[in-house]
């Protein structure tokens, strides 16, 4: 396409949503309630999803070992579990380093385990980590089957029900964004037809006079595309000041150490560089599929 | 130039509007289409630029079967074909200047060539002192001058008119038919429907006389009237 033949769709394009001026006011209202509901969903689903990943990563395995398993056997069923697929880590931790740990754990009540440091009934545990919170079943069968282990503990319903919930966030959170974007689409493409109802005789002199398809598509294209550029100024501005907000209040009053928001830069400008690209995306998408119709003259 | 073969025309709502139309119209003829309303002039009209497509039969445009013809390639067909209608069809919020110039905007002409172009086909119009009017400021006939400009901008071979002169008073006819002449006089092919009998028994033509969707009547210097 030539230079000028470009700037003649951009004038052309920007005219349109002049001229226009209260179907554009319509389109980008529409893009604009929509971006803003897809930024408030996408952010909370996001930290919800970060949640869910930091708990998964605090999530292990423990391999207890029998207590008359010798040093061979323990080194042999290290390997062995390092063999399983899926298996990131394995650490030997011996019965007095878990005692310990119970101590601490237990805090004030801790202090009479203390008498089971003479003769420590705990075994000996490898921590096994996997890749992903959903692995650790297939790899405790497997685990449960090497001789000289004892048991083998994962925090089985923390991790399910981590994982279904994470998995219905999910869905819902799709389900709920298509919905809106498909809705905004819907609502720019028919307020769109109705201008171009008006800019029908335009279109078919154009085509009468031998005007590509294509020709007579880009000022709606361009058109659709500033749509949803002004459209997603706002939800930006809201992301932006909103999260900023939340992120230095929030963050700072909870200290637990998994619960932890995204921090601001970069998560709250990908956000918006996303809500730009799904705006553009819908207005470009409404505007195009308005004018199809009129094309087959 | 253009030939038809047993062409036929039957629309979704079932109308038969061409019953077998066999025609051959060569390069440079001047050709009226008469008859009553629902003939099936603007049909066969249609069909030389294709808005519509046979039924059954062929039409063929400088040797080129339109029936099967891309989508791609019909805007190629168009720019040949200069089509004029009794309502103008100008786009009101342009000028007369971008009202013409639209024709090579749209086929992506560079400006320089747009701008000389569209002087010069104002002149042949006559309507150059009036180029920065917008449609509604012009008389029912510059209007028709502005869209026979439009129309010839491309050096067409072919020019389309369907009633031009039906919303014009005989006077301004006769201005538009000069117009015709002129350009038909350098070669281009026009086929005009028309239900002026004045202008018909005046100004000698070929005439193609249809009804009930067939043509009954094809003579040289024809007279107007569409009895066989």
């Amino acid at each position: 396409m030539k230079l000028s033949t470009m700037g003649r769709h951009l004038r052309e394009g920007s005219k349109n949503i002049i001229r226009n001026s209260w179907m554009t006011v319509a389109s980008v209202g529409a893009v604009t309630t929509t971006l803003v509901l897809v930024g408030i969903f996408l952010t909370l689903m996001l930290n919800l999803n970060q949640l869910a990943q930091n708990i998964e990563d605090e999530v292990q395995m423990s391999v207890y070992i029998q207590l008359t398993a010798d040093e061979t056997q323990i080194n042999e069923l290290e390997e062995n579990i390092k063999q399983v697929n899926n298996v990131t880590s394995v650490e030997f931790s011996s019965k007095e380093e878990e005692l310990d740990k119970l101590i601490k754990d237990m805090g004030e009540e801790g202090e009479q385990w203390k008498l089971f440091e003479q003769n420590n009934p705990l075994n000996d545990v490898f921590i096994v980590r996997a890749e992903e919170a959903s692995q650790y079943k297939a790899i405790s069968q497997k685990v449960k089957e090497f001789s000289n282990v004892d048991d083998v503990t994962y925090q089985q319903n923390t991790v399910e029900r981590l994982l279904t919930f994470n998995k219905y966030a999910r869905y819902i959170g799709f389900a709920f964004i298509s919905a809106l974007i498909l809705t905004a689409i819907f609502l720019i493409s028919n307020t769109i037809k109705m201008t171009i109802i008006a800019r029908q005789d335009e279109i078919s002199i154009m085509k009468l006079v031998g005007a590509k398809n294509s020709f007579i598509r880009w000022p709606f294209f361009v058109e659709g595309m500033l749509m949803g550029m002004l459209g997603s100024i706002i939800p930006i501005a809201l992301v932006l000041f909103g999260y900023k907000y939340l992120y230095t209040n929030f963050n700072d009053r909870i200290n637990m150490s998994f619960v932890e928001l995204l921090p601001f830069d970069p998560f709250a400008w990908q956000i918006s560089l996303l809500l730009l690209g799904i705006g553009v995306v819908i207005g470009i998408w409404g505007s195009v599929m308005s004018v199809r119709k009129f094309l087959n003259v | 130039m253009i030939e038809m073969k047993e062409v036929f025309k039957v629309y979704k709502n079932g109308v038969t509007a061409l019953n077998g139309v066999d025609v051959t119209i060569n390069q440079g003829d001047f050709v009226y289409v008469v008859g009553p309303s629902g003939a099936g002039k603007t049909s066969f009209i249609k069909m030389m630029y294709r808005e519509e497509v046979p039924s059954r039969g062929n039409v063929y445009i400088n040797g080129v079967e339109i029936g099967g013809l891309k989508k791609k390639e019909i805007p190629y067909l168009r720019r040949d074909v200069g089509v004029i209608f009794q309502d103008f069809k100008l786009l009101p919020r342009k000028s007369v200047y971008e009202n013409v110039a639209f024709a090579l905007e749209v086929i992506e002409e560079n400006s320089k060539k747009i701008r000389r172009q569209v002087m010069k086909v104002l002149e042949q119009v006559g309507l150059k002192h009036k180029a920065r009017f917008i449609p509604a400021q012009l008389s029912g006939g510059e209007q028709q001058r502005v869209a026979i400009a439009r129309a010839i901008i491309n050096n067409p071979k072919l020019v389309i008119a369907d009633e031009p002169t039906g919303n014009l008073d005989p006077e301004t006819s006769w201005e538009i038919m000069r117009i015709f002449e002129d350009i038909n006089s350098k070669g281009t092919t026009i086929i005009m429907a028309t239900h002026s009998q004045d202008i018909v028994n005046q100004l000698k033509k070929r005439v193609i006389a249809m009804e009930k969707g067939q043509i009954v009547r094809d003579e040289h210097r024809g007279e107007y009237g569409y009895e066989a």
